[in-house]
């Protein structure tokens, strides 16, 4: 009896090894919380929940096998998954599938794949392992070499145009930038000439877009488009109250008021339901996470490590803050999913991938604490 | 050195650790805003937004505006609208969805063509309110599940539109058809920004004028402010933006003219273009076999769908942009044009045809055995001598016959105003190289250039493109893009917006060069290989047969159209153009398998053009009136 589960626990240590049990807890129950918002959502329809328990099992394996690598090993993909991310990038341009207007995906053999997605963590693996090159020499050029990095691939993304994934990669790259310790001087001057060419950005920002950007100071103007999502899915919150209106109880949602409401919109579902309580709860939890995180990138072992896990929090928190700001009405409509709730497999597969290189490099920190 | 690094190492982590903690603050900060907008939302403001989401039981409710029509150059409506009760259900309210169909069925005649088309429905479409169980009911269906209505929760009955197109098929490739919204066109409009347009919206033109011209047709999408109970069912209207209505579209297309020439082909597969050629209108364009578009409007079912599609025939290819074809023997008189423009030939030079031409110890044969004797360039194009082009080919080279031939836009698309055009090809070395990927295919042989000269081996034309040939020879070098709409009507401001004819390249042709070409094609009609055709004809035609082969004959051995099966038979070509002086159209035939050009091709063109020219109806072919087959559509109900 003993020596038969003897290998099976022994299995099972074997792939606990790696895992971090505070980020898979955190993790898992924010996925909870989303599979009920999901389960409301679609009418209680259990096909869309299956496929997103699909979703949730490939990225948990896909998280599980990056835990396993060393950062070490990681640093060593960091050249090549930039590089090939730009080219596909650049080959996206003419290349791609021009979806009306906008130029995003790729056809790779049968499936259609969108380069700008891997970006997401091919740039800050790239910058941190430029700074992890140059580690101790740091000078402004090294800085000014990295925004180079960061700015080529933001900027073709950008072109496609896809201003919600650009902010996302280019945050991403930011904070690699600034966990590097480009000094405070440099940042100011550069948030000053941000705020001197908005106007221009202004400008060249696309008619529909700056709808999004316009209907926020003003939702009722456009009541059939983007104001309507903004108008209802403040109400879905606000109506919420305290105590939320209990699960499967929303009648913004159920009533077809929310627009996109399995994906970039399912936080108003859930604002909806669980109510300020359930805000909290959220918040905390995401507290949790970025905070884990956090402390993850202070005791890492390498400055690659450090880097790559002070970008992956802070890109956690942009995730979630700008989701939430935009359903509660704070922030503009970017296509921008709330991390581990949304539906969908591409976005939910590095979330995971992120949480696996924060597990790899808490795995492999620092032994002594100094 | 090795001290200060560790020690600026060290300073790094320090620095690292402080802006740790410095966004450790600002996360915390945006949370708490976050978390101050959530406290202000659902506490403070908590009973403004209850009371919101209580009243809002005020839906707004999108008014889809009414499609423009489709007209003829003459004014006669080629695509209408009619309005039509469908039989909706909601699936999200519905607990039993089997059960509630049985017992509409009771009710109203439900076949099984129309569950099949809910079941697809219902698996294709994302999010949907409401899918038609039954279109077009009659007003006495319609009362009587009026009156059993409250016994179905989540059936409705609901007015809509339908597109009509009172000619059946005639002319489907030109109008295409309509069909649902589906998920690829959604994400689409979103994509743009137009989605909100298209909200209520279940039906755009996916093919066809009604696809290219979707955006004008369409129109602005208004909407209802309703009053709605728990259950999402309205009770009343507060306030109304009307929908505006889309453009009406008019083609340059001649209606009639479109049905002489699609009698005129019968069952037989192909295409017919006719393009005004001194502006690029098109007054005719056909594909054959064709389909009936109505059958699209409220969801084609699967078994007819299946039809089209797994037909042999292709009847959902429009082969008029998109079949390629060699063009045989019309490929002649550019030919001849190049070897007079590059002066390769004289217009009294001669050559003695045996029936043959040897190259490289192959023989190519001429269509007539024992050949035409002694040939000029004239003679060479009235009785389409394939081996007086043999030479000609051989004599200009592969280059400079692609080079030549662009400026008729052979092998490059048109731009025509239609969704789906191929480019075909027009071989040079270039070409070549490109297409293939093995170094010894990637060589062009000198023997390959021989068969070009007569429009067989890789050359591969759509029918537009021959007939853009055909009328920008005839107009003296002038191209045009190929258009199908005239003008698009605003109906509310009467506002019109004409589509100028557009001008895309000058062939550089000298005048006394286009004018022999243009004498010796009717000379083709006059005494040549086209005169039993056009025995008769009171106006002046320019034309060349053509004669196309699907299949490649051995070296020695002979065409025997009895012995080929009717797939692998000669394709049969025909381009013409009149008035010979001044021409108003230019036209190119393509008859699928249909032997000698002279014999299928030719007379088609004949019924057109005796038409064109003449107003004369084909004998013993009586046309049906659209009213006549409007009448037969509503029987058919």
């Amino acid at each position: 009896m003993e020596l038969a589960r003897l290998p099976l626990r022994r299995i099972g240590l074997r792939i606990a090894e790696g895992i971090d049990p505070g980020l898979l807890v955190v993790i898992v129950s924010l996925s909870m919380l989303g599979l009920a918002a999901l389960f409301s959502a679609s009418y209680e329809n259990p096909a869309r929940l299956v496929a997103q328990l699909a979703n949730l099992g490939v990225a948990l394996a896909a998280m599980w096998l990056v835990a396993q690598i060393s950062p070490q090993t990681i640093m060593r993909f960091a050249v090549p998954a930039y590089v090939i991310g730009l080219a596909l990038l650049i080959a996206v341009a003419p290349f791609g599938d021009l979806v009306n207007g906008a130029r995003r995906w790729l056809h790779v053999g049968v499936a259609r794949f969108q380069p700008s997605e891997m970006m997401k963590l091919a740039l800050p693996m790239m910058l941190a392992w430029y700074f992890h090159k140059n580690e101790s020499t740091l000078r402004l050029r090294n800085f000014a070499a990295a925004a180079v990095l960061l700015a080529v691939p933001t900027a073709l993304i950008l072109r496609q145009p896809d201003l919600g994934t650009a902010a996302l990669v280019g945050a991403a790259g930011f904070f690699v930038i600034f966990f590097a310790g480009i000094s405070w001087r440099v940042l100011g001057v550069l948030g000053g000439l941000g705020l001197a060419i908005t106007p221009l950005a202004w400008g060249m920002l696309h008619d529909y877009r700056r709808r999004r950007v316009l209907m926020l100071l003003d939702p009722t103007q456009d009541p059939l488009g983007a104001g309507y999502h903004i108008i209802q899915s403040t109400i879905a919150v606000g109506s919420g109250g305290p105590w939320g209106k209990g699960w499967l109880n929303g009648t913004q949602a159920h009533l077809e008021f929310i627009p996109e409401r399995h994906t970039d919109f399912i936080f108003a579902v859930y604002s909806e339901e669980f109510g300020l309580i359930g805000n909290v709860v959220l918040l905390v939890l995401y507290s949790f996470l970025i905070a884990r995180g956090l402390m993850i990138a202070a005791n890492a072992a390498t400055v690659f490590a450090r880097l790559m896990a002070g970008s992956i929090a802070l890109m956690f928190f942009v995730y979630a803050f700008v989701n939430m700001g935009m359903v509660s009405g704070i922030l503009p409509v970017v296509g921008v999913p709330l991390p581990f709730l949304s539906y969908g497999g591409t976005a939910l597969l590095t979330l995971f991938i992120g949480a696996g290189i924060l597990m790899s490099v808490q795995r492999h920190r620092k032994l002594v604490q100094t | 050195m090795h001290f200060t690094e560790i020690r600026n190492s060290e300073r790094e982590l320090q620095q690292f650790q402080l802006r740790i903690g410095v966004a450790a603050v600002a996360v915390l900060v945006a949370f708490s805003l976050l978390a101050v907008r959530f406290f202000y939302l659902q506490v403070v403001q908590h009973d403004v937004y209850r009371a919101k989401a209580e009243e809002n039981r005020i839906s707004i409710v999108p008014v889809s505006p009414n499609r423009g029509l489709i007209l003829d150059r003459n004014g006669v409506v080629i695509a209408r609208n009619y309005s039509g009760y469908t039989l909706e259900i909601f699936p999200r309210r519905v607990k039993d969805l089997q059960g509630t169909i049985e017992q509409l069925a009771e009710l109203v005649d439900i076949q099984p063509r129309d569950r099949a088309r809910f079941k697809k429905l219902l698996a294709e479409t994302r999010n949907a309110e409401s899918l038609p169980i039954r279109n077009r009911l009659s007003d006495e269906e319609a009362a009587r599940f009026a009156v059993n209505r409250y016994q179905f929760e989540g059936v409705e009955i609901r007015g809509r539109l339908f597109r009509q197109y009172p000619f059946g098929d005639v002319g489907s490739h030109v109008l295409g058809y309509m069909g649902r919204v589906d998920i690829a066109d959604q994400a689409r409009m979103e994509e743009e920004g137009i989605y909100a347009n298209y909200r209520g919206t279940d039906y755009i033109g996916k093919a066809g004028v009604e696809a290219s011209y979707q955006k004008e047709l369409h129109g602005t999408t208004g909407f209802e402010q309703v009053e709605i109970d728990a259950a999402g069912r309205g009770i009343r209207t507060l306030s109304r933006t009307p929908s505006q209505p889309g453009n009406n579209v008019t083609l340059t297309l001649d209606m009639r003219l479109q049905q002489v020439a699609e009698v005129a082909f019968g069952q037989r597969r192909g295409a017919l273009v006719a393009i005004e050629p001194s502006t690029g209108a098109v007054l005719a364009l056909v594909s054959k076999p064709g389909f009936d578009p109505n059958l699209f409007v409220d969801g084609i079912d699967p078994q007819y769908w299946a039809e089209l599609n797994g037909s042999e025939d292709r009847p959902l290819n429009n082969r008029a942009i998109a079949g390629v074809y060699p063009p045989g023997s019309t490929f002649k008189p550019y030919m001849a044009m190049a070897a007079l423009e590059l002066g390769k030939r004289k217009v009294t030079s001669t050559i003695y045809d045996p029936g043959y031409f040897d190259f490289g110890g192959r023989r190519f044969r001429d269509s007539k055995v024992g050949g035409h004797g002694s040939v000029d360039l004239y003679k060479s194009i009235v009785v389409s001598s394939d081996t007086y082009y043999y030479q000609l080919a051989n004599d200009l080279g592969i280059d400079a016959i692609a080079g030549f031939m662009r400026h008729f836009g052979f092998g490059a698309r048109t731009g025509i105003d239609l969704q789906g055009e191929a480019a075909g090809v027009l071989p040079s070395q270039e070409w070549k190289m490109k297409r293939f990927r093995q170094p010894e295919q990637q060589k062009w042989y000198a023997g390959e250039t021989i068969s070009i000269g007569i429009g067989q081996g890789y050359n591969a034309y759509t029918p537009i493109q021959l007939a853009q040939a055909m009328a920008t020879l005839a107009g003296g070098g002038a191209v045009y893009r190929p258009r199908l709409v005239a003008h698009v009507d605003n109906p509310r401001s009467g506002e019109r917006h004409h589509v100028e004819p557009e001008q895309m390249h000058q062939a550089p042709l000298r005048r006394d060069h286009v004018e022999f070409i243009k004498r010796a094609m009717a000379g083709v009609i006059r005494e040549g290989t086209g005169q039993r055709a056009f025995a008769g004809a009171t106006y002046a035609v320019g034309g060349k047969t053509g004669t196309a082969q699907v299949i490649a004959m051995k070296q020695n051995e002979k065409y025997d159209e009895k012995k080929v099966e009717e797939r692998f038979r000669d394709h049969s070509l025909f381009i013409a153009f009149a008035p010979v002086d001044s021409p108003r159209i230019a036209i190119a035939v393509v008859v699928e398998n249909g032997g000698f050009g002279a014999r299928t091709a030719a007379p088609i063109t004949r019924t057109v053009l005796d038409y064109f020219m003449l107003g004369k109806l084909p004998q013993a072919l009586q046309l049906p009136t659209p009213e006549d087959e409007a009448a037969e559509l509503q029987e058919s109900d």
